[in-house]
């Protein structure tokens, strides 16, 4: 199966916006940078203050984790077809090599199955080529995971 | 082998945790906490900070904020364990999520199940209320030397 445009465009862009812009998100400065087919691409640069080894600069693992669930999830975002709540229920990051600091790190993100409650999903984190990652992401995401609606004040708060 | 290790391991040595959280940018940003319990064991605690959320209408804690907070308590963990001077370097992290991580106080406590000549193994508990109700538990393999 192949598909490869959102399920619901509108679906998809609000809660894009919803979960690019989360309190956490801004902080760690992530930007939305675009969709292509389903996979969405985020984007974060390099800051002193996000950095995990003093010594060499190299950024936080942390920074990769809430790169790859963030993505990961408006990667399952493009296959909803109504607006729904979803929660991270796994997630396994490798580490393939370390980032370089000073430089921006993308990630793109797949949900490669939408089933009735789960959805699942890879990500590459790398610099400026996906055929060369530094780190691999795969995750679950639960569906309905609460009535209460995410997108109801645009994530903003 | 690095200055970074060889003050890190001084700071421990004075149990100077504070030092230790402002020697790493990240754990500082997040507004992480640590320190030895009764038992010697370190227990690590994060303060709710609403530039942490990730879910607003919860209002909850971000997922990929949990993992950042275990995947650094882990790592704080092996080093203050460890009399080496090389940095522990992260291979993998595994991360289940069990239950919302709600607007208050989140706690974490970690056991090194095996630590090898190049491998460690350590576990990563999360809780907010009581340890029997996990948040969050995770799993991390570091490489303990680098490659000759």
């Amino acid at each position: 199966m192949s598909v490869n445009t959102p399920a619901n465009r509108e679906v998809f862009e609000t809660l894009a916006a919803v979960f690019a812009r989360l309190p956490h998100c801004k902080t760690l400065g992530f930007e939305y940078v675009g969709l292509d087919g389903v996979k969405p691409t985020l984007k974060v640069e390099w800051r002193p203050d996000l950095v995990g080894n003093p010594a060499t600069g190299v950024v936080h693992g942390g920074v990769i984790t809430s790169l790859v669930d963030t993505t990961s999830a408006i990667a399952v975002s493009a296959r909803l077809a109504e607006l729904e709540t979803i929660a991270t229920l796994d997630l396994r990051i490798d580490y393939l090599k370390a980032a370089t600091p000073g430089r921006a790190i993308f990630c793109t993100a797949e949900c490669y199955r939408l089933a009735g409650q789960v959805g699942f999903t890879r990500a590459v984190c790398y610099h400026d080529d996906a055929n060369d990652p530094i780190a691999h992401g795969v995750a679950t995401f639960m569906r309905e995971s609460t009535p209460l609606p995410i997108w109801r004040d645009g994530g903003t708060k | 082998m690095s200055a970074f290790m060889e003050r890190l391991l001084e700071l421990r040595d004075q149990k100077r945790y504070r030092d230790i959280i402002d020697a790493i940018p990240y754990a500082r940003l997040m507004g992480v906490e640590f320190a030895e319990d009764e038992t010697g064991g370190l227990l690590f605690s994060l303060p709710f900070d609403a530039k942490n959320v990730g879910n607003t209408v919860l209002p909850a804690l971000h997922g990929g904020l949990i993992g950042g907070f275990l995947e650094n308590a882990a790592l704080i963990h092996l080093m203050w364990n460890r009399e080496s001077l090389e940095t522990p370097k992260i291979v993998d992290f595994s991360l289940d999520y069990l239950r919302s991580g709600r607007a208050r106080t989140l706690y974490a406590r970690c056991t090194i199940t095996k630590q090898g000549k190049r491998v460690a193994h350590v576990l990563i508990e999360a809780w907010q209320d009581e340890p029997s109700r996990p948040v969050a538990v995770a799993r991390a393999h570091f490489l303990l030397q680098t490659a000759a």
